[in-house]
């Protein structure tokens, strides 16, 4: 089994990153405000990777991420406070929730393609802040009060399982499958892919981990807002993988923990904090059209250096 | 002779008003290897489509191994054993050679979702199934040395022979080849006539072509269909096509005695 002792390695690896910061919390060293960064980028994570199983794997131009992370953060903060469940339990029913919510949309809208797939998408996003907006058991515009209850270890291991089987997933026959309708629809389609069911499959799997993020996003702040799931936090997780570069999981992983850290510093200047955002994408763009990363993986740069011997995925 | 594996009966598809083709009747015994020659617009790649499920034909019936196939999608006709490759070459081009076949040879594994996402030994044992299925065919066609290449690297030759190593991953009883010899040079096409006699032999294939090289096709073909304007003008051995007058008229244009 070639392939996991590398996935060990890598795994300990995060593992001992999650004890660090557990320690530098426990001990005090960092404050909520620093712990919180690393709630809040672990989430980012999260919806970054499950987005680029969208896009980047499978080539479904998605911009309506949001829609899910809403249907998770709503449905999971239902279950703790309105239904008094356990916090684990309501991060499940959100996930599954939203899951569910991707098959129903995923259905008829992948059927379409590129520029009407991303306007359907962005129009379900919609819908959903709209419903709840007008849900008056949810709080409607006014938001609805969570308790604080997301942790860094419910962050860190909601990212690691996150990661993990979307990485899985990629390096398989059935990822293979989506990345083939990636590159040629036809093609795919002509060798035996069932396409309908691999771009429903990855967008179930985009959802029900955005609809994961969604339950620890919810219960990271006190109070969850429609305006908080709208179009423009789409387009946050869409620029973490477009940046990272699309097909590359790695990539999204850097963008988005890049992009929560500079997002963070430049709140320190309201007057210009959009301003620089907005040219370090130009900046990127201009010099690296292809993202970050490409389509490489950040494990491609360590096989390079052991070369000669039988490289393997 | 016993039942056809391929019988196409009375098959057309109208395009809005244009008839593409149409009153289309072919069949195809096990084992044989058959050309479809036509004039450039006369419907044969378009009865390609048809035969494998891009198009629907708005008349008439396909049955392949005792199945209807003209209401199936065209991943469901792969997997009842026809396979195909295009007449402008549509390799996955960002993939590696390796992963252009495997995702081929993908309907013939069967280890599930959840055993790859939980890295079970059913994923381990089906990969590696996988890959050494996918490798046995890039020997065929001598593209082992090239497995770890992006296909879109490849010259255009190898690209013509992994777009056929890979329709072969498929797993089918009946190959249909676009033009499989476009822009070859001489050699090359009597390479890949070599080839194809060989896949032909090794997999009992049964092999439909669509080729605009008459040397390829009288060279191979042991029966031939022609089309033009999407009519099907003549059917017979690559002798009786030579002679026919229809078939000379569709080529070369009608006799003028002057």
């Amino acid at each position: 089994m070639k392939i996991s002792k590398p996935f060990w390695i890598y795994t300990m690896i995060a593992i001992i990153g999650y004890v660090i910061v557990q320690v530098m919390i426990s001990s005090g060293q960092l404050d909520m405000y620093y712990s919180n960064l690393f709630i809040t980028m672990a989430i980012n994570v999260m919806l970054a990777v499950s987005l680029h199983l969208v896009i980047g794997i499978t080539g479904q131009f998605s911009i309506g991420h949001a829609g899910f992370l809403a249907v998770g953060a709503y449905i999971s903060a239902i279950c703790t406070m309105q239904l008094q469940l356990p916090f684990i339990v309501g991060l499940i029913v959100g996930a599954v929730v939203a899951a569910i919510a991707g098959l129903i949309v995923g259905i008829p809208t992948l059927r379409l393609r590129g520029d009407y797939l991303a306007i359907a998408t962005l129009g379900f996003a919609e819908i959903i802040r709209i419903i709840f907006l007008n849900w008056d058991y949810v709080g409607g515009a006014a938001g609805m009060q969570v308790m604080q209850q997301t942790t860094w270890t419910y962050a860190f291991f909601g990212m690691l399982i996150t990661i993990i089987v979307i990485s899985n997933f990629t390096r398989s026959r059935h990822g293979r499958a989506c990345i083939a309708i990636r590159e040629d629809e036809i093609a795919a389609d002509a060798m035996g892919i069932n396409i309908t069911y691999y771009k429903v499959l990855a967008f179930a799997i985009g959802s029900l981990f955005a609809g994961l993020a969604g339950g620890l996003f919810s219960h990271n702040f006190f109070i969850i807002q429609p305006a908080q799931f709208g179009f423009l936090k789409s387009f946050d997780i869409l620029i973490y993988v477009v940046l990272g570069g699309l097909g590359s999981l790695s990539g999204a992983v850097i963008a988005a923990v890049a992009l929560t850290i500079i997002s963070l510093y430049l709140q320190d200047f309201p007057e210009t904090r959009m301003i620089i955002y907005s040219l370090v994408l130009i900046l990127v763009m201009l010099y690296r059209p292809v993202g970050l990363m490409g389509t490489k993986e950040i494990t491609d740069l360590f096989k390079r250096k052991r070369k000669g011997g039988d490289v393997h995925e | 002779m016993n039942n056809p594996l391929l019988k196409v009966e009375n098959v057309g598809i109208q395009f809005g008003g244009l008839k593409a083709v149409q009153g289309f009747d072919m069949e195809l015994f096990e084992g044989e290897l058959v050309g479809l020659i036509g004039p450039n617009g006369a419907g044969k790649t378009t009865s390609f489509n048809m035969l494998t499920g891009v198009y629907k034909p708005t008349e008439g019936q396909i049955t392949f191994d005792g199945k209807v196939t003209n209401k199936m999608s065209p991943h469901q006709v792969t997997k009842s054993g026809v396979s195909r490759t295009f007449q402008n070459i549509r390799l996955f081009k960002e993939l590696t050679v390796l992963d252009n076949v495997k995702v081929a040879n993908h309907s013939l594994a069967n280890h599930s979702l959840m055993s790859s996402v939980l890295r079970l030994p059913a994923h381990f044992k089906g990969e590696a199934k996988m890959e050494q299925q996918s490798i046995e065919f890039l020997k065929i066609f001598e593209l082992d040395k090239y497995k770890d290449e992006l296909a879109k690297n490849l010259p255009y030759g190898m690209q013509r022979r992994l777009e056929i190593a890979r329709a072969l991953a498929a797993g089918p009883k009946l190959l249909l080849l676009d033009e499989p010899a476009a822009g070859m040079n001489p050699q090359e096409t009597r390479a890949l006539m070599d080839l194809i006699a060989l896949i032909r032999k090794k997999f009992d294939l049964t092999i439909l072509l669509i080729e605009h090289d008459m040397g390829l096709v009288m060279g191979i073909c042991e029966r031939i269909y022609v089309l033009d304007h999407g009519q099907l003008i003549a059917s017979g051995t690559p002798e009786e096509i030579r002679s026919n007058k229809k078939v000379i008229e569709a080529y070369l244009g009608e006799e003028v005695t002057i």
